[in-house]
């Protein structure tokens, strides 16, 4: 409650949830207000925004909604933003607690297996991973969290380290508590927070990724996402600027909206570092 | 010497580091539908299963999994990532003539990235929570969040198409054949607005870290016995605060190395750049994975020899680091 309530004082949590939940409704409203299939074409193409009051924000070089791929588009990125942040954090929570945990050669393993995905380019790497298993969107959503664990990994594992010699953990260890109760259910809770935190930086970068995977015309081609109309746009982007423009603001709003979300919840929790920006 | 030993020591580290970068590659390529063979024979419009067995055991590409594991590392030591299908060429040759721009790239938009960020942090830390800082903070948190991709298409808009100051894209002016100073001067104006599109977000983040680095630093006693002596405002700034503020910054530099070959990758699309990251797009529309994972491959000795480098930099920065510490 009280972490709410700090929340509720951070302006840049207030901005950013405004703004989250702008594209929120867009998502939720998107097969209500556009029943027909964002990517059938509706009409003639190149419509200019407000020419045509069946297109409010005009149409694209094929004569697409504009309106209604950004819309849908939305349920895209907050769909891939999703569920490549539990990936990544699930995945970044189990290497980090095992390595912080046991210490010694497992720690030193994993490490390594870190530092090596570390060091391969993640969106280069993202490519590959495209290029074999395919662009279909639920396993997009899957690779991209599987290109962006290290850092959550690396975060558990410090806070592992800090915690695990702990008395409370000492305490367990004497009542002779099993090894995966200790780390998921005792350290695990007290390891968290900034975890949680970082996941808003995952969730921005997992949607930018994703948005350059669509532009360079490597995501999925079945649903509307915005940096497929980007790329749409980019070919007529001297007669028609607004096809590329408009969703790249949309992208810019909900990554800015994550974001702020996330330096409110970095400032409710850390009220120490506050002041000190 | 100092230097010497932490040069080994790093490269002591990286070794391993390669080697599960070497053996992920290979676990990758056994998932991958088809291989090299699969890929030539389509190619060559060829369905003998004979020829295409006979070419395996050419290429070491039959056998058990160790035998061909061994194989791939083998021809990987020596440099030999193999032959692309689609441009009729040994993949290190290819990756070779592509990797300059990149680097040039590279170099321009971290050197810019670097200078402006450090500027303009220490300006929103001279003015802390006041309107600049406010204003400085704010921009940052948007360039954090534009896709970089769409603002190099901006730039394109805006400076190339509305107000005609400058190319929409590719390296040089091929059809004008400038040569000496005059070609330089053309790639230098070719490449500002590919520079300033993949340096926005790094020049984001120096913007922060100097700014929270440089309120860190200005706490210390030191920074108080400096003024006591009667030290002037900018030296006390430039030469105590700044030199250790730059620390923290020169670290970010290297684990920003393979990030920013990402960003290049949409960046020399947008703009027509004749680089790796072009290269690495051209090879998934190909479907040419023997070019994708000697990209891999070379991206991440770069990034490697990157991190060598920042490494050496900071030792010199900070005599306190030794090879052993």
């Amino acid at each position: 409650m009280t972490l709410l309530k700090s929340l509720a004082r951070s302006p840049s949590a207030i901005i950013g949830a405004v703004l989250l939940l702008i594209v929120l409704v867009m998502a939720a409203s998107a097969g209500w207000l556009f029943p027909n299939d964002p990517l059938s074409l509706a009409g003639r193409p190149l419509q200019a925004p407000f020419a045509n009051p069946r297109f409010p924000l005009g149409t694209d070089s094929v004569g697409r909604n504009v309106a209604a791929q950004l819309f849908y588009g939305a349920r895209t990125s907050l769909l891939i933003g999703l569920i490549s942040t539990v990936v990544a954090i699930v995945i970044g929570i189990v290497v980090g607690a095992l390595a912080g945990f046991y210490g010694r050669w497992i720690d030193t393993a994993l490490m390594r297996v870190t530092e090596a995905f570390q060091t391969v380019p993640s969106f280069i790497l993202l490519l590959l991973l495209v290029v074999i298993f395919g662009s279909h969107i639920e396993t997009l959503a899957l690779t991209i969290g599987i290109v962006s664990w290290t850092a959550p990994a690396r975060l558990t594992r410090a806070e592992f380290l800090t915690l695990r010699n702990r008395e409370f953990v000492q305490a367990c260890r004497g009542l002779g508590m099993p090894n995966w109760r200790i780390i998921f259910l005792e350290i695990l809770p007290n390891a968290l927070p900034p975890v949680i935190v970082y996941a808003s930086v995952v969730m921005a970068f997992s949607i930018l990724l994703e948005s350059a995977l669509a532009f360079l015309g490597l995501s999925d081609p079945n649903v509307a996402s915005w940096g497929n109309l980007i790329a749409d746009g980019r070919r007529v982007l001297r007669t028609a600027a607004y096809v590329a423009t408009l969703p790249g603001l949309v992208i810019l709003i909900t990554v800015l909206s994550i974001s702020l979300i996330g330096q409110g919840l970095n400032d409710a929790m850390n009220p120490r570092l506050r002041r000190k920006g | 010497m100092r230097i010497l030993r932490l040069a080994l020591r790093r490269l002591a580290v990286s070794l391993p580091c390669m080697l599960i970068i070497l053996l992920g590659l290979f676990l990758l390529l056994q998932l991958a539908p088809g291989d090299a063979i699969d890929a030539l024979m389509g190619q060559m419009g060829s369905s003998d299963t004979a020829l295409a067995e006979t070419l395996r055991q050419q290429y070491g590409l039959g056998g058990g999994v160790a035998t061909r594991l061994a194989v791939y590392l083998f021809n990987l030591l020596r440099l030999d990532l193999g032959f692309s299908v689609a441009y009729n060429q040994p993949v290190l040759t290819v990756i070779l003539q592509r990797l300059p721009v990149t680097l040039l790239l590279m170099v321009s938009a971290l050197s810019f990235a670097f200078a402006a960020g450090m500027v303009v942090g220490v300006l929103a830390a001279r003015r802390v929570n006041r309107w600049p800082d406010t204003l400085i903070s704010m921009l940052v948190l948007i360039f954090y969040a534009t896709p970089s991709f769409w603002i190099g298409l901006m730039g394109i808009l805006i400076f190339a198409v509305k107000l005609n100051w400058l190319p929409s894209g590719g390296i040089s002016d091929l059809s004008a054949g400038f040569t000496g100073l005059r070609l330089v001067l053309d790639t230098a104006v070719h490449l500002i607005l590919p520079t300033m599109t993949l340096a926005l977000i790094y020049f984001a983040i120096y913007v922060r870290i100097t700014r929270a680095s440089m309120l860190e630093v200005m706490t210390l006693d030191f920074i108080r016995t400096a003024r006591a002596k009667g030290l002037k405002e900018g030296a006390v700034l430039v030469r105590h605060a700044l030199r250790n503020a730059l620390l923290p910054m020169v670290t970010i530099l290297g684990l920003q190395a393979g990030a920013m070959l990402g960003g290049a990758v949409v960046v020399e699309s947008v703009f027509t750049l004749p680089g790796l990251g072009r290269l690495a797009h051209e090879a998934v529309i190909q479907r040419d994975l023997n070019m994708l994972l000697g990209i891999v491959f070379m991206s991440s000795l770069l990034v490697i020899a990157i991190n060598f480098i920042v490494d050496l930099v900071y030792a010199r920065i900070d005599p306190r680091i030794e090879a052993n510490g």
